[in-house]
Formats: C-alpha cells, structure tokens, sequence
C-alpha cells in the first residue's frame, strides 16, 4: 500500500463553510479500508460534521489505537495532527495530549477490539476521569485486520462467517460509559448518516467525555445472516429514541411538534441539540433511567440507538485539576521555574 | 573485652517495629549529630509492609564524610523483640547493645563480647504518659534523649530541630524536649556513660552541604526543569518521588492571580496508562515525566518502543529496586538497566542517565527533560532505593539564574508560513534529529501523522523496505549524537600509572569512594571513572583501552553495564571484570576493596604486581 495523494483540485462550485472551507478540506488520504466497510461512512460523517459546525481542521487532534478503526483518522482531516498510537491505549495518549494543550479538539477513534478487549481499562479510565474529547468507537465485533475472530462487543449466540457461536457476553460499551460517568453518550449506526452527523456535531461541541459507539459492519468478515452487527440486522433491530439536530445557536423553531416530543438541550458553548422523540417516554437526561432503558431493550433484541444521555453542563478534566486555563505547553521558564533564590531557601531548609 | 573506642567514626543500628512512630526519632538522631558538624549517612532497611513487621534504620556517622553503607554495627538499639536475636548477633565484637530493660531477659540472650547496657524505657514512658500513642511516641524521644548522654550529643540541636520541626506549634516542642530531657537524665543519673566508647564531638565537615531524599531532589529537578504533566502509577521506591512533586508544585505553580495550577498530575490507572498520558503531553508540546521502578518498566514498554519510533520527548525516572514484581520491592539495586536500555520490541536504544547522589537526581531530572525535547526520545533517569528513599548528604542543588529550557527543534507558525520545508522525519543538519510541529500550530501546513515506523521522511505512510532503513539509519546517528549532549563521565587517576581501571555508576559512588582513598592509602594504583550516561561516549571505550584490566562495579548479578559495554564498545570480555554486589543491601567499600583486591592478588600471581601482594596477603 502506498501513499496516494489526492488531487488538490475540486469544483468551483463546491460549497463552503464559514470559514471557506470545502468539504474537500476536511479529507484525507484515500481510505484502504474495504470497499463497503462501515468505518468509511463513519469517516465521511465526521468530515460532514466538522464542515456543517465550521471548524478549523488544524485545531483538531485525531488519536487512535491499532486496528481497522484506528487506521480511518488517516482518511479524514488530513489538515489535522494525527497519532497511531498502541492497541488498546489510544485512550491514556488522547488523556496526555489534552492535558498538554485544553484549547485544541480532542477526537479519539478506535474499534471494539482496542477499546473493549485489549484496552477495556484505559477507556472506563477515561470516561471516569471526563476527559474533554469525543470519543468513537467504529463497533463492528468482529478483528477485521487479523481476519474475523470475535471482539469483546460480539452478540452472546452470534454466529462468525466460519460458522462458529460466541459463548461469551458481550461488553456494552454505552452501559459502560453511562455508568463510568461520561457525560455525553450516544449510539449509532454507519448506516445512518442522517442522526450520525448531528451526534458527532453535538458531540464536538459537548465539553467534557463524550462517547458515540457506532455500529459499523464488516463487509469482509461480519455481514452475515447469524450477525448481530450486519447490515440488515442492525437496519431491522434499529431502534432509535430520538432524532437530533444540532444547531449551533439558537433559532426559532419553526417546525410544528407535538407538545413534548421535543427535548432541548443547551450545552456549555451555547450550542442547542434539539432532540425530536421517537419514544414518548425516554428522557435524555436520566442517566439511570437509561441505563435501565437500554438493558431492558437490549434483553428484547433491540439495538437502541439515539442521543442516550446528555449532561447539559459537564465538568471536565481540567475542571477537576483546576488547570491554568492557558495551555500548559505555552508555558514559558518564567512561569515554570521557581528561581535561584526559591532554590537557596530549599537548600536552607534542608541543613 | 576489647571495647570498640571510636569518635564520630561508628555505625548505629535502630532495630524497631515498622508503625512504630520510630522513623521520625531515628531522623532527630541522625540531623543531631549532622548539626554538631559530623556527616551521616542513613537509611532505611524496612520491609514491604506498613505495621508490625521489623524495620531497621542504620547511621553510619563519619567524619570523614564517607557517605556509603559501611556494614557491621558497633551499637544496636534493639526495640523489636522479634529481631533480637540477630539483632545482638550482628554487633561488632566489642560493640554496645542499648536495649528496653522493662521486661528482665535471661543472660542466655545476651553476648560476652558487647557491652550492655539496658534502660528500662516502657516503664519511664508508661509512667509518664497516660496516652497509648503518646507512651509509644515519646518512648522513641526517651530513646534519643539517653543517646544523646551515652555518645555525648548536644541536646541544644536536638532541641532546635524540635523548634525548626514544630514551629508554631510550641505546646509540641515543649512536650518533645520534656520527652528528650526524661531520657537524657534518666541516662546520666541512673547508666555509667563513660562505659561507652563510641563518641559524638563537634566538627566542622558538613559545610553547606543538604541533606535531602533523592526522590525529592528529583521531584523539584522537574519543578525545575519545566515539566507540566506528571502521570504516575504508585509503586515502591518511586511513590514518593511524584507526591513530592505534587508538594513543590502546590507550592511553586499556582497561579497567584488565578489560582489555577501550572501543572497537572494524574495518577493513572497503571503504569501503561501513565506512560501513554507522558508521550501524549510530549507529543503536544508539554514537558512530562514519569516515576517508577522495574515492574513498571515491564509495563511500560511497548510504549517507550512506540515514543522511541514515533520520536516523542519523554522523561522516565526509574527507581530501582530488586526484581521482579513481587521482588524485593524495598532493597535497592541496579537492574534495571538492560531492561531500560533496550525497552521494546524492534531495533530500539535509549538515552539513560546515572546520578550518583540527590544532587545528580535533581540537575539529571532538569537535563532529562532538555534531553528528552532536544533528542525528541525517551530519556531515563536510572536512580535507585538507596538513592531515592534515604536522606543522603550532598552539595546543594543549584540553578543558573537565566538558564533557558532546551525546547529543541520545533518548527513555528512563522516558519511554516514562511515556507520552510517541514519534513517530521527530515534530517536537515546531519545530527539525525528532525524538526517536529506542535500539533494547532498553523491553519495549512506541518500537521502529519504519528506513526511507529511504515513513514517516509514527510511522514507519508510506507511499508517499503529501503524507507524502513532509512529511517532507522537516522535514528542511529540520532544515537551517536546523544553521545555528546549527555553527561560525561569522571575520571579520577590513581597517583600511580597503573594498568589496572575501575569502572562504575549511580549509588555505587560513596562506596566506591571509600575504596578509592582505601587504595590509594593501601598504594595499589587503580584508575577510576564513573559512567553517567549511556550511549557511552567515546571516553570510557579510550579508558578500557588504556588498561589491561578493568573491573565494572555493579549492583545487579549479571553485569549488565558490563554487556552492554562490551556489545556496543566491541570489547574483549576479558579485560572487563565484574564485581557484583546484588543481594539487596546498598554496596560498602568493604566490598568493593575485598573483592578488587582478591581478583588484583589473582593477577599479582602471574604479573608480579609487588604491592599487590602485598595486599593480599
């Protein structure tokens, strides 16, 4: 495999964002992944988001581990540092990079093996401690780099294209972040850009631990009848709660709802998710209430999907450690370095 | 009975119960005799426990300012019945034994050889005080107080460190004097004083010198040398290096017009998650650092491998201590340093350093972290236990006033747009380092992704094969060029020309010291140099070279220096001689002179080296 560049050149009449950016702009290199892989859709929704809310390519920072889902950073944002880092501990990398620079967005990608097998505790570590980032996990249960073994997340009774049955329960990663603390959580599907791209909208603007598991089927080893993570398994088990439109300030709304089919949500920058209800009675601010929700409909062989929890006003990291609000990597000696005369009074006490 | 007879020269044993409270009143002691202008050297010997079990605090007081475990002990105070029996047996012959007469013990428990004297200091403390923690507490200042009298020590410096110790607190001073002084007359009324022969004088040998922990020393070394983050994993003998450095930040880094900190410590989950969270800060342009020791190096390693690859500043203080992990988690040694050297899968080598003392932890700390941005690699600070965790005498630390950190090359917005070539892999000036960009640093250009290898020199990806030696050919002169951005080694000449050097690194300096002035004073000539650094620069390859032997002092089993020496020197392995001292105690002199001079008489024999002999005999 080789490098392939793009060409640079688009359509004069692409449109542009704010910042005069094209969609173009938010690219990468060419993917490699399979024809069909769900990990591209993904790829292509967050190159949609990040156009649709005008955000700087260069003030984001892509991290992610090893695996499928760990090579996608590479095939958007090609403006925007990146870092492959090691299975299962892209979660920890992410933690350092966000303590180094608050300023910057923090995008995590990663895949079921790498964050619900090999590094199922740097990423519970990382919800808890609510680390500013948005953090995505391209869910298709299956190892696609090493050729189809089941992931953590693979469905107990789900069957692999060699025909063998997982005996073993599967790791609910959006149960796991809910109850760990994450104070933005959501599921999707690959399928659906439509709810996809406004999740991934609120969720870059959310300031604190966001996570979206994202089910995205393998084309080459998880797309088979006795798959919980197929196409056509997720498109008839889809059970979505709401809908949601991100709206970066506040509009009217213009559209007729039933009373109480519409939750809004108002986050830290002032950004509105406007949440149409499918289901009469799911409230996006429960943690507990959903919780209960998503076993009772997981136990009834639905796949929940939505805007699942939300914390309006979440406190961060940086929050907790009371960080100097300028970045810690713009710090200077000045600012750092006690002195020669702080040392000589050390020295003293130490006599 | 030969009575040993020594003044400021004797080596005191306190044989105690580990929660015991005994810690801070073996310390008065110690800062006393400090006080009175006498060097000591403590340290800890304690279990892997937190109550109950024994734990021993051994003094070395040496006017000389020998700062090395001696071995032996001429008095032992035995507080801990659950160790008398080998407490009383380890006194030198013609030593003291001061022990808790409270409770009568047959003559069957004691020595012939030792004098004995007993006090009964449960029975002064119970009558005293009422309080169980307090009877417990101030029987430790009883014992100090009587010591005071038995070795002639000033009780005006104890009183005062009570003052420096306590200040502000003035109803504490006054009970821990009262305390000292019960102890005190209790021992000039009641014990014949002049029976013991080890005595305190004043003297003028301790000058400007501090008495730090190197843990702590290296801790303000990072307040120091600039480092932000901080994410440690807990693990002996390294815990208390990141909890002082949580204490001098508190101290140094707040913001005084915000509040805010100007720094953040994480205490990760484990020591993987700890080191992600150091090459992540790095990789985004903060200085950071982590403390550990051997277990968590293991842990840690596929990550230094990816920081070596992917070129990532990263400052890692290992202290050491006996392997594995469930090792000898509170004995010291040097074993480490294969293992750090090197950490990971795939053809990698890392940058390590050797202090000697707390001094050297606090000024290699700082240089880590220039290193560590100027070489854009992981860089290792190789302290260890007896190091880290005892109180050790040295020089005090000091700091150029204007010293300006080594931010290394990092590429600005103003160079990007003003279209200087960024390649992240690109050896531009033939030193093998690259320029790097802080990721958000401009709008169009130097954003490239962080790979381990599979990158050309633009960082594009690249599974071909002449890329991948390419690649690892510039780390390989990125190598070299460490060799001369990181601590020399020292040299110290024999008065004689001799054929015979010495090699040696970290905590073996005091012992090796020691042993030096033991030769010299013997008039067998032996070179010595002290390594500071690996990649070892080309001097220690001349130094072998010079002599016929070389013997390589090292606190672990299988010579690791000593490989690693002969592997990237291309030396012969035999003109280099191990002399390994592992079993967990720090290494004396005694030692080392012992076992030089057994393997010099070897050579004696064919070479006829007549002082040798001499020696040997």
């Amino acid at each position: 495999m080789t490098y392939i560049a793009k060409p640079k050149l688009h359509h004069p009449t692409l449109a542009t964002n704010k910042l005069g950016f094209t969609r173009r702009d938010y690219e990468g290199a060419i993917s490699t992944l399979c024809a069909g892989c769900g990990h591209d859709s993904i790829s292509a929704a967050i190159i949609q988001a990040c156009f649709n809310i005008d955000l700087e390519p260069h003030r984001v920072a892509k991290l992610s581990g090893i695996g499928c889902s760990s090579k996608a950073p590479t095939y958007f944002l090609g403006g925007s540092h990146g870092f492959n880092t090691v299975h299962g501990r892209m979660p920890s990398v992410l933690t350092g990079a966000n303590l180094a620079n608050r300023e910057l967005i923090y995008m995590g990608v990663s895949g079921d093996g790498d964050s619900a097998s090999i590094g199922l505790g740097q990423f519970a570590h990382c919800m808890r401690r609510g680390v500013n980032m948005v953090y995505i996990v391209m869910n298709n249960g299956v190892y696609g780099l090493t050729k189809g073994q089941f992931s953590a997340t693979a469905d107990k009774g789900s069957k692999s294209k060699r025909g063998a049955i997982n005996n073993d329960s599967p790791v609910d990663m959006v149960a796991l972040a809910l109850q760990l603390g994450a104070t933005y959580v959501a599921r999707s599907f690959s399928g659906d850009k439509a709810q996809l791209v406004p999740l991934i909208e609120g969720a870059i603007a959310h300031q604190g631990a966001a996570f979206i598991d994202v089910i995205s089927p393998c084309v080459a080893f998880n797309n088979h009848p006795g798959s919980t993570k197929s196409y056509d398994y997720v498109r008839e088990h889809n059970e979505a709660v709401n809908r949601i439109d991100f709206i970066a300030h506040r509009e009217e709304i213009t559209t007729d709802y039933a009373p109480g089919s519409v939750q809004e949500v108002m986050q830290h920058d002032g950004s509105i998710l406007r949440l149409r209800k499918l289901h009469a009675d799911y409230d996006a601010h429960d943690r507990i209430g959903a919780m209960n929700y998503l076993q009772e409909h997981h136990a009834q062989g639905e796949v929940v999907t939505g805007l699942l929890y939300v914390d309006p006003d979440p406190e961060d990291l940086h929050a907790h450690l009371s960080t100097s609000a300028r970045p810690l990597n713009t710090l200077n000696v000045a600012e750092l370095c006690p002195g020669a005369g702080a040392l000589d009074k050390i020295n003293a006490s130490l006599r | 009975m030969n009575k040993i007879k020594s003044v400021n020269d004797f080596v005191v044993k306190f044989a105690n119960v580990n929660g015991s409270g005994s810690a801070s009143a073996n310390e008065l002691f110690a800062r006393a005799i400090l006080r009175m202008g006498v060097p000591v050297s403590p340290r800890n010997i304690f279990p892997s426990n937190i109550q109950g079990l024994p734990t021993w605090y051994e003094v070395r007081v040496n006017e000389k300012g020998y700062l090395g475990r001696r071995g032996g002990c001429d008095l032992m105070v035995a507080m801990n019945p659950q160790t008398w029996d080998a407490d009383v047996k380890e006194i030198e012959p013609g030593g003291y034994l001061f022990y808790d007469s409270t409770r009568p013990m047959p003559k069957s428990k004691f020595r012939e050889d030792i004098t004995v004297i007993g006090m009964p200091l449960t029975q002064i403390s119970n009558e005293a005080y009422t309080d169980v923690r307090q009877r417990q507490l101030f029987k430790n200042i009883i014992y100090v107080g009587a010591l005071s009298a038995l070795l002639d020590m000033d009780p005006a410096a104890i009183g005062q460190l009570f003052g420096e110790q306590y200040k502000g607190k003035e109803k504490l001073i006054d009970s821990n004097i009262k305390a000292l002084h019960m102890g005190r007359e209790y021992a000039q009324s009641h014990l014949n004083c002049d029976e013991m022969g080890l005595k305190v004088t004043k003297s003028d040998n301790v000058g400007n010198k501090i008495f730090i922990e190197g843990n702590n020393a290296a801790a303000l070394g990072c307040v120091y040398g600039g480092a932000t983050v901080c994410a440690w994993y807990p693990i002996t003998p390294s815990s208390s290096l990141a909890e002082a450095f949580q204490k001098h930040c508190s101290k140094f880094r707040v913001d005084k017009d915000t509040g805010t900190n100007n720094f953040a410590i994480i205490q990760a989950e484990d020591e993987l998650a700890s080191i992600g969270m150091v090459i992540g800060a790095g990789w985004n342009g903060a200085r950071a650092f982590t403390a550990t020791s051997g277990p968590g190096i293991s842990l840690m390693t596929e990550f230094i491998g990816l920081a070596y690859f992917a070129e990532i500043p990263a400052t890692i203080i290992n202290v050491q201590r006996g392997g594995p992990s469930t090792g000898m988690p509170t004995r010291t040694q040097q074993a480490d340093i294969l293992s750090c050297a090197y950490a990971s899968n795939g053809d990698t080598k890392h940058v390590l350093l050797f202090p000697e003392d707390p001094k050297e932890c606090f000024d290699f700390a700082a240089e880590a972290l220039d290193l560590a941005d100027r070489l854009q690699t992981p860089i290792f600070v190789m302290t260890d236990l007896d190091i880290g965790m005892n109180q050790r005498l040295c020089e005090p630390l000091e700091w150029k006033e204007g010293r300006e950190y080594d931010r290394g090359k990092v590429m600005s917005a103003e160079e990007l747009e003003a279209g200087k070539d960024f390649g992240r892999y690109l050896d531009v000036d033939g030193d093998g380092i690259p320029f790097r960009t802080y990721p958000g640093t401009h709008p169009k250009r130097g954003a490239y992704f962080t790979r381990g290898t599979t990158k050309d020199r633009y960082a594009r990806y690249s599974e071909e094969g002449p890329v991948y030696v390419d690649n690892m050919e510039r780390l390989e002169k990125k190598f070299e060029t460490a060799k001369g951005l990181v601590p020399m080694p020292v040299t110290r000449k024999a008065q004689k020309a001799s054929r015979f050097g010495v090699l040696y690194f970290g905590s073996t300096s005091p012992a090796m010291n020691e042993a030096l002035d033991t030769f010299d004073a013997e008039g067998m000539h032996v070179d010595a140099m002290r390594i500071r650094a690996f990649p070892f620069h080309h001097s220690i390859i001349d130094f072998i070279e010079a002599h016929d032997h070389v013997f390589i002092v090292e606190q672990n089993r299988d010579g690791q220096l000593r490989g690693m020496l002969i592997n990237e020197g291309g030396l012969d392995s035999a003109q280099l001689i191990a002399v390994l001292h592992y079993d967990g105690t720090p290494i004396t002199a005694r030692f080392i002179v012992g076992s030089i001079t057994d393997k010099m008489a070897a050579f004696g024999v064919t070479h006829n080296v007549t002082p040798l002999k001499k020696v040997a005999q």
